[in-house]
């Protein structure tokens, strides 16, 4: 080997990057999936779980643009027949009542970070010590 | 015909992850295990690449040049573009990795139509730049699903993505890094096929990586803003890879296992092919040496040591007798020889 010192250490730098992931998992890893809280009361959503875990998002923008442009302010009905109001604090967070215990479990997780809350206010979290922000 | 064969194997490389990731059963061995194993074919193959390439002699000095060299005091000194220096040196090489100089430098020549057509050469820099484009958006994306491979997430990546989204457009909001990220590989696929001399130097391997990257691309983008997949599921699925406790949560959609599919293969794919000019770069003689071979020697590292170096004035000493025969001229003349002046002074 030509330069061994020089590639020895371009090679060291380069294992060091493709298995830090690894063993930065090694030493913080904290692997757990998230579990966010369903409200107490309720057995569905104004959609399916499975749509309202992916695609949430597309739902609060079309409800925005409904109610905010266009003035359809109609209600929507649960399965369950509860009458829901388009409306982010008023009526996702009417049965989601935690934004640290339902909204942030998995946005956490995931490293997302919504914008509703750059106009939206949080709800007052109880102040049970642990899980306030 | 030469762009026809990579897309085949392409639409081949889909329909395979498609396929396998539709069963619960196969989604382990196409969602956990290949990409674990292109991992680990990737390090090896780049380790094995570089060794090689380390063990490869380099027998004469060949730095290009472009510009002038180290001279005489009052003759300005190209200093990165003729870097008679180790530091010169890498500081090209610095400027060469980052912000792909030597591409900036392409030249094109045409004729401007006049009167008298006149040829002229003019920068083309399209190439430099969807090249930077796209190698900068491909930087920033693989930072990003960071975001899928640690937990907690690394700091600094929320902030990435903060700046990527920052139009936010739609939701999940659009990132202009994959705008851009597709915008160059299209606008580079796309060169290769209209410019008729680009076209003609083109070869499967060529097209294939391209194609191979958009569909990486492509998938991507469809997961986040059109099939809106599972991500704490995915989540949950890579950590599992990077953990070493592989899990399969069963909820995610196959286009994840195409994506997962198409990116495997890029690893495996990347050492063997042109792709590996990301470790390359290093063991390029052209940019990673300094033009001073006047000032120091470049030994030739497979010189017979046995062989030792044979000057012309040695050559001279050990034949000049010979030279003087036959009418060469030598540059040190003969030592008067006694004896051969007495028979001249017998035969007058």
């Amino acid at each position: 080997m030509y330069d061994k010192g020089k590639v020895l250490i371009g090679l060291a730098i380069f294992l060091v990057l493709a298995l830090s992931v690894v063993g930065y998992n090694m030493t913080a890893g904290d692997n757990k999936k998230p579990e966010p809280e369903k409200p107490k009361g309720y057995t569905a959503c104004v959609k399916s779980t499975d749509y309202m875990k992916s695609s949430h998002m597309v739902l609060l923008n079309e409800w925005r643009d409904e109610v905010i442009r266009e003035g359809k302010r109609e209600m929507v009905k649960t399965p369950e027949g509860i009458m829901v109001e388009k409306s982010l604090q008023n009526g996702c967070m009417h049965c989601h009542t935690s934004k640290v215990k339902f909204c942030d479990r998995c946005h956490e997780y995931a490293s997302v970070k919504p914008y509703c809350w750059d106009c939206h206010l949080a709800p007052v979290e109880p102040a049970d010590g642990k899980e306030a922000i | 015909m030469k762009v026809l064969r990579p897309i085949i194997a392409v639409i081949a490389l889909i329909v395979a992850g498609g396929v396998l990731g539709m069963s619960q059963g196969t989604q382990m061995l196409v969602g956990v295990i290949l990409p674990s194993i292109a991992f680990l074919v990737f390090i090896v193959g780049i380790i094995r690449k570089v060794v090689d390439w380390s063990k490869s002699p380099v027998p004469f000095k060949i730095p290009t040049t472009c510009g002038q060299a180290k001279s005489l005091s009052f003759i300005k000194e190209d200093r990165f573009d003729c870097p008679n220096s180790k530091s010169d040196v890498i500081v090209r090489m610095i400027l060469e990795i980052f912000l792909f100089r030597s591409l900036f430098r392409n030249t094109n020549a045409g004729v401007k139509s006049g009167d008298l057509p006149k040829l002229h050469y003019g920068p083309s820099l399209w190439l430099w730049l969807f090249g930077i484009m796209f190698h900068y958006t491909f930087l920033v994306i693989v930072l990003r699903h960071l975001r899928l491979f640690t937990e907690p997430v690394l700091p600094g990546i929320g902030l990435l993505e903060y700046f990527d989204g920052f139009v936010q457009v739609g939701a999940p909001v659009l990132y202009q890094s994959d705008l851009i990220f597709m915008g160059a590989i299209t606008a580079l696929f796309i060169r290769r096929l209209i410019m008729p001399q680009i076209r003609y130097i083109s070869l499967d391997t060529d097209y294939f990586p391209l194609l191979l990257i958009f569909s990486i691309g492509a998938t991507g983008m469809l997961m986040r803003h059109y099939f809106r997949v599972d991500v704490t599921g995915i989540k949950e699925l890579t950590m599992g890879i990077v953990t070493l406790n592989w899990t399969n949560p069963g909820t995610i959609h196959p286009i994840f296992f195409i994506h997962v599919t198409l990116v495997s293969t890029l690893m495996i794919y990347f050492p063997f092919s042109k792709l590996t000019h990301a470790a390359g770069i290093f063991f390029s003689p052209t940019r990673n040496m300094a033009n001073d071979s006047r000032a120091t020697r470049h030994i030739n590292p497979w010189n017979d040591p046995n062989i030792k170096p044979h000057s012309y004035a040695d050559y001279e000493d050990e034949f000049r007798q010979f030279m003087v025969d036959a009418d060469i001229p030598v540059e040190k003349e003969l030592p008067p020889a006694p004896a051969a002046e007495k028979k001249e002074e017998v035969t007058e």
